[in-house]
């Protein structure tokens, strides 16, 4: 029965993706539409339902035997522990929130089929991603959303930018996969197994502490692969490009669900992360570092959806951070909120876009609030989150991470409150330069501006519930999810010991936060400052406005020589093998004409082989012997 | 009776044979004609012949003898169907010289 | 010198004479002829070795069978007057050298042989005359002897199919 039920949690997104495949066009968009929403909410279901039945302990559940050489043995399975079943009801339940809200906002686009067809398969293999039960059947699904955002990122894919974003994104997380890859393949030779619970156990049972050389290779690059899927240094310019797809792909990919991949991954493997202190603190150092660069980018994008992708990875380095530190519940706690805020923001600014149709631009909006109500207040509630302001959500998350990283190691704490002012101060500024002053667009788009249809506008309602009480789940000194975690984590942290130290940390925070609201109203609201236009940007503004050039740096380092290469082989090489081969027949070719002279049809010729012939096989045969 | 190789040697024999084989061998490779090709051709069979009469004594042996005899008969008709032909090839070019019988080139 | 090694250095110099004027004259009727002597020759080889059997059927078969059709086919071709085009230089140049090479190979095999001269056999048994001779033939190589008849019946029946005339 349980095994049946999983499958079906499984499987229900792939069949919902084969529908809308093969049917999709002939069902028509509101069946395709209906169709993926239902798919994914049979899984949020089930997800439930597994919940209310969950126990310390889970087994795995074998489906079928994969590969098995000598001692080494994957089998295909599936592990449905607290960890993953915690993952699944967010990824599932956000997801079919997203789908409800896509069915209103893909309304006008031919391939609505389509876009419901790649979303399931998306849900299909985050799914498989969150279940398996070990490396493998994990990385089948890590690739597999990886394909799903390449599909989805390139949905528009007559435009080509948008194309090369989509590879853009495809490559990088290649990069990071292969550093995944080799760390699955060290971690196989060491311990001839993949399986989560048996790792845990041969892990925990000691014996390889002393080497600490391999196992920090190992984990080291199944932190490469991290860095690919969750957007960290280096390997994070993907993420703002991936802002070419439709908005609901963003909400969902790149906000709530494949990015928080990454911290997924690690915090199923805390175990061996906590025996290789020295590649933690390089985790916890780039999440902090991530997290000022993104959050200083953030400061002077213009793009709506642009500032909500720096943020973005910018609060993923604050998770990687606390990973890094070793709370993971912390970190797990913070993905959590992280997703109703986040994805609140973008449903938000996909029904701004909406209404604007579809101009992006921030120097454009102004005074939405008194047109769009409902979007406005909850993405006020989203973003009063993100700058930690109690009694939102955000505020406990994210004063956790700092008071762990206060704890363990105090420059980081500093970097991570910087970037934490600068989040404030960015998001602040998204909301008073879109909802509040003037409306700065053309005449034109001011008649056409309305509130979002309900569709649109229910999702967000959720999700700003969502984010006001979602903190409820870990408060300080009572933490539902700190004991949920338990049997997970493998070092378990002590509850910190709420003295004056923690609440003047959490005065602090506040502080911060509250900070970087006023100086954005004073901006924005008192100096009535708009954003100047792209030519007449000066000075650091330029570099920030430029992400620090880091693109065109990448493209000079590693674009410009590979395509030189490719150039150098489609030139040179490939003639020169070409000609090479092509020598072959030549040279077969040429020896044949020679031949060709040896049948010249002139008896005298034979005759004159004959007897050369039989003089060669006489002095092989009878004269030759004596020699040597 | 006495081995008439003991007066003469079956080395004499050999030299006579073998000469007279590449006398043969000459001929086939230096003529034009055909009919001159087919005379050499008829020599070194001859040669052959006398060889093995000759190791027919050497050895007191009818075999030998034999052998010789079975070699004219199928020399003998190895001429009359060669010189069929060679009266066709005539026939269609008009001449007999095998440098015309160039048709197998390729 | 004994009159036999005379007799035969005699016969083996009209061999070799006659053997090398057939190639080298240029009127095809005069190779005939001399082929005719040197078959001639060879039979005189053969009444040396006393092989009389065989130096009858020699000269019944050679000179008297193949020698005439040879004329025959000659004169139906009339090629009384020669003049044949000499094949290019290099052709008889090389002709010349695989000549000698034939020769020095197949001589050079004869010398390195290890040839037991000495004792010949003398069994004074009788081994070759027409009785003994025709004793072997038909006991022993029956069954060549058939097909040796087989094979002149089909060398007769081709050379006529070859040689008949086409119907215009």
């Amino acid at each position: 029965m349980e095994k049946n039920l999983v499958l079906l949690l499984l499987l229900t997104p792939f069949v919902g993706f084969l529908f809308n495949v093969f049917f999709g066009k002939k069902a028509g968009k509101n069946i395709s539409g209906i169709v993926g929403t239902l798919a994914v909410t049979v899984s949020f279901v089930l997800s439930v339902y597994f919940f209310m039945q969950i126990k310390e302990v889970a087994e795995p559940i074998k489906l079928f035997d994969w590969m098995s050489v000598s001692n080494f043995k994957i089998d295909f399975g599936i592990l449905l522990d607290r960890l993953s079943i915690l993952w699944l009801l967010f990824v599932t339940g956000i997801g079919s929130l997203i789908h409800l809200y896509s069915i209103s906002y893909m309304h006008d686009d031919e391939n609505m089929h389509k876009f419901f067809a790649y979303l399931n398969l998306f849900i299909f293999f985050m799914i498989t991603l969150v279940v398996g039960s070990n490396l493998l059947v994990m990385f089948i699904g890590w690739e597999g959303v990886g394909l799903c955002s390449y599909l989805l990122i390139g949905f528009w894919y007559k435009n080509q930018d948008y194309n090369d974003a989509a590879k853009k994104a495809f490559i990088m997380n290649r990069i990071g996969d292969l550093g995944f890859l080799i760390g699955i393949f060290i971690l196989a030779s060491l311990f001839s197994t993949l399986d989560f619970t048996e790792l845990k156990e041969v892990i925990l049972g000691g014996t390889q502490n002393g080497n600490v050389f391999w196992l920090s290779a190992a984990t080291l690059c199944l932190f490469i692969g991290a860095t690919g899927k969750s957007a960290q240094l280096p390997l994070y310019t993907w993420l703002p490009d991936a802002m070419a797809g439709p908005t609901p792909v963003s909400a969902l990919i790149h906000a709530a669900t494949m990015v928080t991949a990454g911290i997924f991954m690690i915090t199923r493997m805390n175990f061996l992360f906590d025996l290789t202190p020295f590649i933690s603190n390089i985790i916890a150092i780039i999440g902090a570092v991530t997290a000022l660069v993104a959050a200083s980018i953030g400061l002077v994008q213009n793009d709506i959806k642009k500032v909500l992708a720096y943020s973005t990875v910018s609060q993923l380095g604050l998770m990687f951070l606390a990973l890094g530190l070793g709370a993971y519940n912390v970190a797990v706690f913070h993905v959590i909120t992280h997703a109703f805020f986040k994805a609140c923001l973008f449903l938000g600014s996909g029904s701004v876009i909406h209404a604007m149709h579809h101009e992006q631009d921030m120097r454009k909006m102004g005074g939405l609030r008194k047109i769009m109500p409902i979007t406005f207040v909850t993405m006020l509630i989203a973003t009063l989150a993100i700058s930690g302001i109690p009694p939102f959500s955000g505020f406990f998350s994210k004063d956790e991470i700092l008071m762990t990283a206060f704890h363990f190691n105090k420059p980081l704490w500093i970097i991570a409150s910087i970037a934490s002012i600068m989040t404030a101060f960015y998001m602040f500024r998204l909301i008073y330069l879109t909802f509040f002053k003037d409306f700065r667009g053309t005449e034109e788009q001011k008649h056409h501006l309305h509130e979002s249809p309900s569709l649109l506008t229910f999702p967000l309602i959720v999700l700003g519930i969502l984010s006001l009480v979602g903190g409820l789940i870990s408060l300080p000194g009572n933490s539902w999810l700190n004991h949920y975690l338990e049997p997970i984590l493998a070092n378990k942290h002590e509850e910190h010991h709420f003295g004056t130290t923690e609440y003047s940390l959490m005065a602090i925070a506040v502080v911060g936060g509250l900070i970087g609201i006023g100086l954005a109203y004073s901006k924005y609201i008192k100096q009535a400052f708009v954003p100047k236009s792209d030519n007449e940007i000066t000075g650091f503004s330029k570099t920030l406005y430029n992400k620090y050039y880091v693109d065109e740096f990448y493209t000079f380092l590693i674009v410009k020589p590979l395509n030189g290469l490719s150039n150098f082989f489609r030139e040179t090489l490939e003639p020169a093998l070409g000609k090479f081969v092509y020598g072959f027949g030549s040279v077969a070719n040429g020896i044949g004409n020679q031949g060709k002279k040896l049948q010249s049809g002139s008896i005298g010729l034979y005759l004159f082989a004959f007897v050369i012939g039989v003089c060669a096989i006489i002095i092989y045969l009878f004269l030759a012997q004596n020699i040597a | 009776m006495n081995n008439i190789l003991d007066h003469i040697g079956i080395e004499n024999y050999i030299f006579l044979s073998v000469l007279l084989f590449c006398i043969g061998v000459f001929g086939v490779l230096y003529r034009r004609n055909a009919i001159i090709v087919f005379m050499s051709i008829e020599i070194m069979l001859n040669a052959v012949n006398l060889l093995f009469v000759a190791f027919s004594t050497y050895h007191q042996d009818a075999e030998g003898q034999v052998f010789v005899f079975f070699s004219m008969a199928v020399a003998a008709a190895e001429v009359a169907v060669g010189l069929a032909i060679l009266v066709s090839i005539f026939r269609n070019l008009g001449s007999i010289d095998i440098a015309n019988l160039k048709n197998l080139k390729g | 010198m004994s009159p036999i090694l005379i007799i035969f250095y005699v016969l083996a110099a009209i061999t070799l004479a006659t053997a090398f004027l057939t190639i080298y004259s240029k009127n095809p009727i005069h190779s005939a002829i001399y082929l005719v002597i040197c078959f001639f020759s060879i039979a005189g080889h053969y009444l040396l070795f006393n092989a009389q059997f065989l130096a009858i059927v020699h000269v019944i078969v050679y000179s008297g069978a193949i020698m005439i059709l040879f004329l025959f086919t000659i004169m139906l071709m009339n090629l009384n007057k020669e003049d044949e085009v000499h094949k290019p230089r290099i052709t008889r140049l090389g002709a010349i050298v695989v000549f000698c090479l034939l020769s020095i190979v197949l001589i050079a095999v004869f010398v390195n042989s290890k040839t037991i001269v000495g004792d010949y056999d003398t069994t004074g048994e009788d081994f070759q005359s027409i009785k003994k001779l025709g004793t072997v033939l038909l006991n022993e190589y029956m069954i060549p002897f058939e097909y040796a008849s087989i094979l002149l019946l089909v060398a007769m029946i081709g050379t006529v199919l070859i040689s008949k005339k086409e119907k215009k």
